[in-house]
């Protein structure tokens, strides 16, 4: 699952979806992998302004990553004037797309429920007693 | 055939959920081509859209727009792992009724041929609202379901017929091998059963309106009712 993921994802119980402290999920035990991919500079600029960077900075401390800058890139420093991705888009790139968390859980930091990733993919079904 | 039961629940895992985890690859291999309506929608949301396929089986809505970010999900964790072949998107293993998304941040979501596979109105519309409640104000979602009114299909189902049926998937075995030490021995064919709400005229529309959506725009394409929707005003 990729890092860029966790921005989209909460606790799946109803019961948690109005508390702050649900979002986002933390990764814990996360075995990461870097998986290549084909950067896409049209797709990641416009993402930026979707993406949380607090949330983004939070789970690159969790899970033990080189700290982020204080603040998100600016989309104009994203491609040289020949027209090729500079070092921050690739470096975004690779963070966003490329950092994906293999094995471990996500737990939600409001009900503490854990939820295991396994292969790349994250388990959201809940036992009945919990829905 | 009514209301399958009081347990819509427990039903759903054994008649739809178990079924497709048996299924998988083989209904896998015989669903790729998108439907023209789905592309479209997909291929007309601006680059950087991020948005919900719910339900994306083997994930063949997933190759049409790569400028966009999905986060997908499936039931089955066999089909979420069929899907996972598509970048740049995400899949996940989660229920319809208890997604994992914050409210109010997704441009769009699709959910196609899913709501029809719950057991009792009170699920389909709790379906359609959980399917709208991640959706910021302005956010679309795209519904496919099955229609009851089928009269060109092979399965000839029409107005007035039970909408509450049981729809065989055939998995042929393998025809017999010749060869060294006996060769392989024939395997029969295996029959599973799914369960469907089949859809008649205007019911999805209901559906959606009860479950505080507004209908965009709405039609019908072979043998499935569709709708456009937005969350309504109500809440949030």
């Amino acid at each position: 699952m990729k890092l860029l993921t966790l921005n989209f994802l909460t606790c799946a119980r109803k019961t948690c979806k109005t508390n702050p402290a649900a979002f986002p999920l933390h990764p814990r035990e996360a075995e990461l992998e870097q998986i290549e991919a084909e950067i896409n500079p049209l797709l990641i600029q416009n993402l930026l302004p979707r993406i949380n960077w607090e949330v983004l900075k939070t789970i690159s401390q969790e899970l033990g990553l080189p700290s982020l800058p204080e603040s998100a890139p600016d989309s104009e420093d994203f491609m040289t004037e020949e027209g090729e991705p500079t070092q921050t888009l690739k470096d975004l790139h690779t963070l966003l797309m490329e950092m994906n968390v293999q094995n471990g859980k996500l737990v939600c930091g409001s009900c503490e429920h854990e939820y295991a990733i396994k292969e790349g993919i994250a388990n959201f079904l809940l036992p009945s007693h919990m829905v | 055939m009514s209301e399958p039961v009081a347990n819509g629940e427990a039903y759903e895992e054994e008649h739809v959920h178990e079924v497709y985890e048996q299924i998988a690859s083989h209904f896998s291999s015989t669903r790729y081509k998108p439907w023209p309506i789905i592309e479209r929608f997909l291929q007309g949301l601006a680059p950087g859209s991020v948005g919900l396929d719910v339900g994306c089986g083997n994930g063949k809505y997933l190759a049409v727009n790569r400028d966009i970010f999905i986060v997908a999900s499936d039931r089955s964790p066999n089909l979420a792992t069929i899907a996972t072949t598509h970048p740049p998107h995400s899949v996940c293993v989660a229920d319809i009724l208890s997604l994992p998304h914050p409210a109010h941040t997704f441009d769009f979501a699709i959910s196609i041929a899913v709501i029809h596979h719950l057991s009792t109105a009170t699920r389909r519309t709790a379906a359609i609202a959980s399917l709208l409640a991640p959706l910021r104000r302005g956010g679309r979602a795209l519904i496919y379901v099955w229609a009851l009114e089928q009269e060109g299909s092979r399965r000839g189902w029409s107005e007035g017929m039970e909408q509450d049926v049981m729809v065989p998937w055939v998995m042929r075995g393998k025809k017999a091998k010749k060869g060294k030490g006996g060769g392989e021995e024939a395997q029969e064919d295996r029959t599973f059963h799914r369960y469907y709400h089949l859809y008649r005229r205007g019911e999805l529309e209901e559906s959606v309106r009860e479950a505080g959506g507004v209908v965009v725009e709405a039609g019908y394409e072979k043998d499935n009712w569709w709708a456009i929707v937005e969350r309504g005003e109500g809440e949030g």
